[in-house]
């Protein structure tokens, strides 16, 4: 075992109980992290990452195996480590009611900070994480980027050798993130710490000198980010075609057997193959001879999605089309001039776009940005401060009823009852929503069948793994048909390969003629959406297509624009505005 | 340092958080209100009915000495059927009823010529006005035989003092009891609830991590609400004394000793709901159920221990409020009475150790 390893982990084994059962959250984890680089944990949800930190924090015990953090048994002498280590959970514990200042002052407190020291220190951070002008300014007020940014300066008050980050980057603005990775990588570079970071965004792992992929407690493998990816070359390659829309280029490719994936990745579809040599599209694509097929260099997330993509073959779903009023092209959702306040802030401020039928129109922006509160003024579950709503041609603020029954929502959090069965709980919606037993019967079945739950009719819904949850959460709100879906972060949270089932099922709906208005904080999943809006600190900073969007963006310098790049320039644009105005 | 760091940051959000204040000091000012005005146990100003079927100098003297009783306001009605209406659509409390051979049967032989009904529904009322009613005929009667010459002998004659509390108000036992009641919530309720808040918010998690102590967490907590509930304490006593004018016959400074001692009880029951509870809602319900309420119900701040069954009676010694009342009730009507404060006081410290003991057992630096 090398010297120089900052964490190790020796066959750990974790159990927990949960309903009297013992439940494997970790098994057989061997792992080493090494000083003075970055080691990465990625895994999707439930993977067992989080487990990991608290262990190596000490603030869990294992069940079996060792735990050794910069040479020192984590089991016996936990407060040493404590010492040593910087620690950020998921939801780092800041205190709401106190100021920037006064967290800092905490924690220097706690981690015995000379008096001396403190100034230099305080500034230094202030300095590192652009929270200089807000010292005064409560934690609570800050926006979720800020927060995580004090929340990490907080842990490096007094310099730490080791420092853990669970998920320092989710649901963080693309510019937040960046300025967080920014800071890590110094802190690695400057002042030689190791740094053991979760992350769920597979783009990361790329950042990292050693990526340990977990997945349902366990270790798949440990090594760089190259050692994934470099088996997978031959392998992954981009498709377009001028005469199809890519996501149906998608869904067809997907179906193909020797395609391990397919997604849309920017104006084209990525594709990954069992073995390496492009795939045959001739049998889906008849005799289109303008597609064009490039080879790509693969990334991590090839190799991930390789690992982890079991023989499990993907239903397509199919949603049958609903009679209707309206006919294609119609405007079925007007948004103008909308405003929401909560006291004195604004949540939304001055908002407006207009949603075609058939379209997928997706919300993009980090967390706290609107969203929202923008789609439970859309469901008539909050009304605005100001400006107009229509809703299938209802306005919300004169009908809201009437206009709900047109419509399907899916809260950003599992909204089902967790002790009902998957059949109860969907035979429950049918009924709420005024289903007749005969149509009810009709509806649960064809829910069942088409989200692929056959297996799970009379599972209680709370023992579901979470990308389960998700697809029992988007069937209730299918059951009477609606014409407009709303989905709120319907993808967050969940392991990539849900995400793609996930998206294959919106698109589907779309095919069939829903309107479905979608929130995400995945900039790649923004290229899904026939249009979209981007949302920042409750404002819309710009609206239109994918590729119009990251035209705007193209320069010499970037000659094809990602979203994210996009996103990144709509904020710093938006920010120097802001510094003007002030 | 560490410990600095904890309490005052512990302070700071004490005084940002508006809901602490309002349970510390504004539910206090509410409950002294609502007991010292709102509440009374006592009896006074009952609406009584008199009916007079032969109006004489007799019955106009009676009625004169019940018109005279600051317990009593007469309503003359005419006839006993309306006095019944009456009674039963709650216009009056009791009725007494002077009937038409009043003045015959007087001074003879047999029974009192006087009727006397009572609405019961209320029981303790209706014992009081009852008694009441008694009084004032057994004082005419004395003071009528004496002005016609004969001597009125009853078998035993009752000469009652009334000690610790000669006004007879209930204002004097149940503000000191308050107290307790008052106590129980900062110490118990409100602190189990910010542990918990600190689990809901993750803010427990980040501070697990840091080198600091469990003890220290914990007394850095329980330091600015021993400190919260003892102001409570002192703004309960100020409004005792100069609001409501109870007296304090013991000492002060033993009251404030005494108190000390209950608060870090409570602290302990706080601490020790707060191992289990880990969202706010939970901590709250438990800490009614299992402090608040019985503070309230069996401490004796408002019923009796003595006179509840003996089942419920054993129960009340696991109520740490129990002692404390018993202490206050002394303190304030009968002053320092050292059997009793030190009986109580030593009983307090053993469950002020018992608290502590499994709070510590209980709480690990660790999430399970």
């Amino acid at each position: 075992m090398s010297h120089s390893a900052a964490l190790e982990f020796e066959r750990l084994c974790k159990f927990f109980v949960s309903d009297g059962m013992r439940v494997a959250a970790l098994t057989d984890v061997s792992i080493a992290a090494q000083a003075g680089r970055i080691t990465g944990l990625i895994g999707p949800d439930a993977a067992g990452k989080t487990t990991l930190m608290r262990l190596a924090a000490g603030l869990l015990l294992p069940d079996r195996g060792e735990i050794r953090v910069l040479g020192i048994d984590v089991v016996a002498a936990p407060l040493d480590v404590q010492a040593a280590v910087g620690y950020m959970p998921q939801r780092f514990g800041l205190y709401e009611d106190l100021s920037v200042q006064e967290n800092l002052e905490l924690y220097a407190d706690l981690h015995g900070v000379v008096a001396r020291q403190r100034s230099e220190r305080y500034q230094e951070l202030m300095h590192m994480t652009g929270l200089g002008p807000f010292t005064g300014r409560l934690a609570g007020r800050l926006s979720g980027g800020m927060k995580q940014k004090l929340g990490l300066a907080c842990t490096l008050v007094r310099t730490p050798r080791l420092l853990l980050l669970d998920e320092p980057t989710v649901g963080v603005d693309p510019v937040s993130r960046r300025e967080l990775w920014g800071i890590i990588n110094r802190l690695v570079e400057e002042e030689g710490l190791s740094v053991l970071l979760s992350t769920a965004y597979l783009d990361e792992a790329e950042r990292c000198d050693e990526v340990v992929l977990m997945h349902a407690g366990r270790v798949l493998g440990q090594g760089s980010p190259r050692s994934f990816s470099d088996p997978m070359r031959g392998r992954a390659f981009h498709v377009s075609s001028p005469t199809l829309a890519k996501r149906i280029l998608q869904n067809r490719i997907a179906a193909l057997p020797e395609v391990v994936d397919a997604v849309v990745d920017g104006e084209q579809v990525r594709v990954v193959t069992r073995e390496a040599k492009p795939p045959e599209l001739g049998a889906v694509l008849a005799n289109d001879s303008q597609v064009r097929i490039q080879a790509v260099a693969p990334v991590f997330e090839d190799a991930f999605v390789a690992a982890l993509k079991t023989g499990r073959s993907f239903v397509e779903p199919e949603f049958s089309q609903p009679d209707r009023s309206t006919k294609s092209g119609d405007v079925v959702i007007e948004v103008s001039g909308v405003q929401r306040r909560f006291g004195e802030f604004y949540a939304v401020k001055d908002v407006s776009f207009s949603v075609r039928r058939g379209e997928v129109f997706g919300l993009l922006g980090a967390n706290g940005a609107g969203k929202s509160t923008t789609f439970r003024m859309l469901c008539g579950l909050l009304p605005a401060t100001a400006g107009e709503l229509y809703v299938a041609g209802r306005d919300l603020r004169r009908a809201p009823a009437q206009a709900r029954s047109r419509l399907g929502y899916m809260a950003q959090r599992f909204s089902l009852y967790v002790n009902l069965t998957v059949r109860e709980n969907l035979r429950f919606f049918a009924s709420a929503y005024g289903l007749d037993r005969r149509r009810r019967r009709e509806r649960v079945d064809w829910a069942l069948t088409t989200f692929e739950l056959e297996g799970y009719g009379n599972t209680r819904s709370g023992e579901l793994s979470l990308g389960y949850k998700q697809r029992l959460a988007m069937a209730a709100a299918l059951m009477h048909e609606p014409e407009i879906l709303f989905l709120d972060e319907p993808t967050s949270g969940v392991d990539p390969l849900a995400r793609r089932e996930f998206w294959r099922r919106i698109v589907a709906l779309a095919e069939a003629g829903v309107t479905v208005l979608v929130t995400t904080h995945f900039m790649d999943e923004a290229n899904y959406c026939d249009r979209l809006a981007i949302m920042s600190a409750g404002a819309l900073l710009a609206e239109g297509s994918p590729a119009e969007l990251k035209a705007r963006f193209r320069s010499a310098a970037q000659p094809s624009p990602t979203m994210e790049d996009a996103f990144i320039q709509l904020i710093e644009r938006q920010e120097r505005g802001d510094g003007l105005a002030a | 340092m560490r410990l600095r760091g904890m309490i005052r940051k512990e302070s700071l959000q004490i005084l940002r958080d508006p809901s602490s204040i309002a349970i510390a000091f504004v539910l206090p000012v509410i409950l002294l209100l609502l007991f010292g005005f709102g509440v009374s146990l006592d009896a006074r100003d009952i609406r009584l009915a008199l009916v007079v079927e032969a109006p004489d100098a007799n019955t106009a003297s009676l009625t004169g000495a019940f018109r005279g009783s600051a317990f009593f306001i007469p309503v003359a009605y005419a006839s006993i059927q309306e006095a019944e209406q009456a009674l039963m659509s709650h216009e009056v409390d009791g009725i007494a009823w002077l009937r038409s051979d009043f003045s015959e049967r007087l001074l003879g032989p047999g029974d009192a010529p006087i009727g006397v009904f009572v609405n019961g529904v209320d029981a303790n009322r209706a014992r009081i006005t009852q008694g009441y009613v008694q009084g004032v005929w057994q004082l005419w009667l004395a003071s009528y035989a004496r002005e016609h010459g004969t001597v009125l002998h009853p078998p035993v004659e009752l000469d009652p003092r009334v000690w610790f509390n000669p006004a007879v108000r209930s204002r004097n036992f149940l503000v000191p009891g308050l107290i307790a009641v008052i106590m129980t919530l900062t110490g118990a309720m409100l602190t189990s609830m910010v542990v918990a808040r600190e689990w809901e918010r993750g803010t427990m998690e980040a501070l697990m991590v840091t080198p600091v102590r469990i003890w220290e967490v914990t007394v850095g907590k329980l330091v600015p609400y021993f400190v919260l509930g003892m102001g409570g304490m002192l703004l309960t006593v100020a409004m005792a004394l100069w609001v409501f004018d109870v007296p304090l016959r013991g000492s002060f400074w033993l009251l404030t000793a005494t108190a000390a001692l209950f608060m870090i009880v409570a602290l302990g029951m706080g601490l020790l709901i707060s191992t289990v509870a880990r969202n706010q809602f939970v901590a709250g319900q438990i800490a009614l159920v299992a402090t608040f309420l019985p503070a309230f119900i069996l401490s004796g701040f408002i019923f009796q221990i003595s006179s509840m069954p003996s089942a419920v009676q054993v129960v009340t010694h696991i109520v740490p409020a129990r002692y404390f009342v018993a202490i206050l009730q002394t303190l304030f009507a009968a002053g320092d009475v050292w059997p009793v404060i030190l009986t109580n006081s030593s009983a307090l410290l053993v469950m002020a150790l018992v608290f502590f003991g499994l709070a510590r057992r209980k709480t690990r630096k660790r999430l399970e």
